[in-house]
């Protein structure tokens, strides 16, 4: 297997004037990270970008999960381009590689089937009188980071290099299915050479950690986790891949997806309460970070702004090793100083400053 | 220890050969080592009057036995009526009532 490999799989991402797509999820689960990609594109590096309130789900959870039909998801994608360029925008960037993976599938189907486009474009005017207008360009947020990334190495103040030893940071990358196992052409690097997280981890000065799972799924697989019954199938992935990394001795893991960066993150708490089974140094996980929060600690942003209090497995000694300077009495208050909560104790969650916040509410 | 959260994690199904115990395996093969030569194209299985009646599978229990994956190996040969039809059609000639024969020697009773 050669290292160039992924040279040959190369796409066009736009430079400026974005129209930008959430996810559902990752406003839940890391709340900090949309926000800290557009302060990051607008205030750091000068692009336009459109952040629309009008936009909404791709419903595609609810497609793979066999609720949503084609059609359907269809229809409601037509409605999120036209809405595009309403907006004056013809560069399309989402934060969800679930919706990447709807956008590749559903601009691959109207070229392959023009019928189906035809479809989707009568039934948005129908239901909302809009025309549809596709993309120039159809990119996900991570290509953008990874298009930006020397410029982000530019402005580094904390680049990913362990400050006590002044070793590169050992970095696991983890590329969502459905970034490029769809379709190869897609992605930066295709299915087998994936270097979108790569090259950004390797122009901030970590190191990427090769490992025998390395291209595992990290077990999301919607129907798999939405049923109870199925949740040890979807476990079991995690599982695979976290012991397959860990004698690696990874300092945290960087991923691009919203389910992975969730289900990495929250199975090491799953793991340790049915198994016992802990990883990382001492026992305190592995870190999960998403690679709009690695490039906001690069760029020297405030842990906590960045929203890493929502982790469940805790972020301090990576901070730690970073040399990053945070004040643990602002972990768990939000916006004016509002005492947001904290989570109990857990073999994962042990850098809790038992006690700081008890005397609060 | 071990909360329930109404599921248990999976385990991996993966079959290893390097740490499975191919002792059996290798005497059947010694036996009969035409075995070796099969390509798993599954005309045995297709023509098994035993396996159109029930879920006997001919070739997956050979295969497996060969990887040193014995578990059942022995009862789902007992399945097998012996009429040899699946050795009419093997493409490599190989003497598949031998191979029950051995399997059943070697991991039963018999």
């Amino acid at each position: 297997m050669r290292r160039s490999n992924w040279e040959d799989y190369q796409k066009s991402i736009a430079d400026d004037h974005y129209y930008y797509g959430r996810s559902c999820i990752r406003q839940n689960f890391f709340p900090g990270s949309e926000k800290a990609f557009l302060e990051i594109l607008a205030k750091e590096l000068g692009r336009d970008i459109y952040d629309d309130p009008l936009h909404s789900s791709c419903t595609g959870i609810g497609y793979h999960s066999d609720i949503v039909p084609l059609d359907t998801i269809m229809a409601v994608v037509a409605r999120q381009f036209a809405l595009m360029d309403e907006a004056g925008y013809e560069n399309f960037v989402t934060s969800c590689i679930t919706s990447f993976g709807i956008y590749t599938e559903i601009l691959s189907t109207w070229e392959e089937f023009p019928e189906t486009e035809e479809r989707a474009a009568k039934t948005l005017y129908e239901a909302t009188g809009r025309k549809l207008v596709k993309p120039k360009n159809m990119a996900h947020t991570s290509d953008v980071i990874f298009h930006f990334r020397k410029q982000i190495a530019e402005k580094m103040c904390r680049p990913l290099i362990n400050v006590t030893t002044g070793e590169p940071l050992r970095v696991v990358e983890h590329i969502g299915c459905h970034y490029a196992k769809i379709f190869p052409k897609k992605g930066i690097g295709g299915s087998e050479f994936p270097y979108v997280l790569a090259g950004m981890i390797e122009s901030w000065g970590g190191e990427v950690v090769d490992y025998p799972e390395r291209r595992h799924c990290c077990g999301f697989g919607f129907r798999n986790y939405l049923v109870q019954a199925n949740r040890g199938y979807s476990v079991a992935n995690s599982q695979k891949k976290l012991d397959s990394m860990a004698p690696y001795r990874p300092d945290f893991i960087v991923c691009n997806c919203p389910g992975c960066s969730m289900f990495l993150d929250k199975w090491q708490y799953t793991i340790a309460e049915m198994e016992g089974t802990t990883y990382g140094e001492g026992g305190q996980g592995i870190p999960v970070l998403t690679y709009e929060e690695m490039a906001g600690l690069v760029l020297g942003y405030d842990p906590w702004q960045l929203g890493m209090q929502m982790h469940q497995v805790d972020v301090e000694p990576l901070l730690n090793k970073m040399g990053v300077q945070y004040d643990p009495t602002t972990k768990y208050l939000g916006k004016n100083g509002k005492y947001i909560g904290k989570p109990a104790a857990a073999a994962v969650n042990n850098c809790n400053d038992v006690g700081l916040y008890e005397i609060k509410v | 220890m071990a909360t329930n959260f109404g599921f248990s994690i999976s385990k991996p199904r993966v079959i290893d050969v390097d740490t499975n115990n191919l002792k059996k395996s290798n005497e059947i093969l010694a036996a009969l080592p035409e075995l070796q030569s099969c390509i798993g194209c599954g005309s045995c299985t297709a023509s098994c009057t035993a396996g159109n009646l029930t879920s006997y599978n001919f070739r997956k229990v050979h295969t497996l036995v060969r990887r040193g994956e014995y578990a059942g190996a022995y009862e789902e040969m007992n399945k097998c009526m012996l009429c040899g039809k699946c050795r009419l059609l093997c493409p490599r000639g190989i003497n598949t009532r031998r191979v029950v024969m051995l399997i059943k020697k070697c991991l039963g009773d018999f």
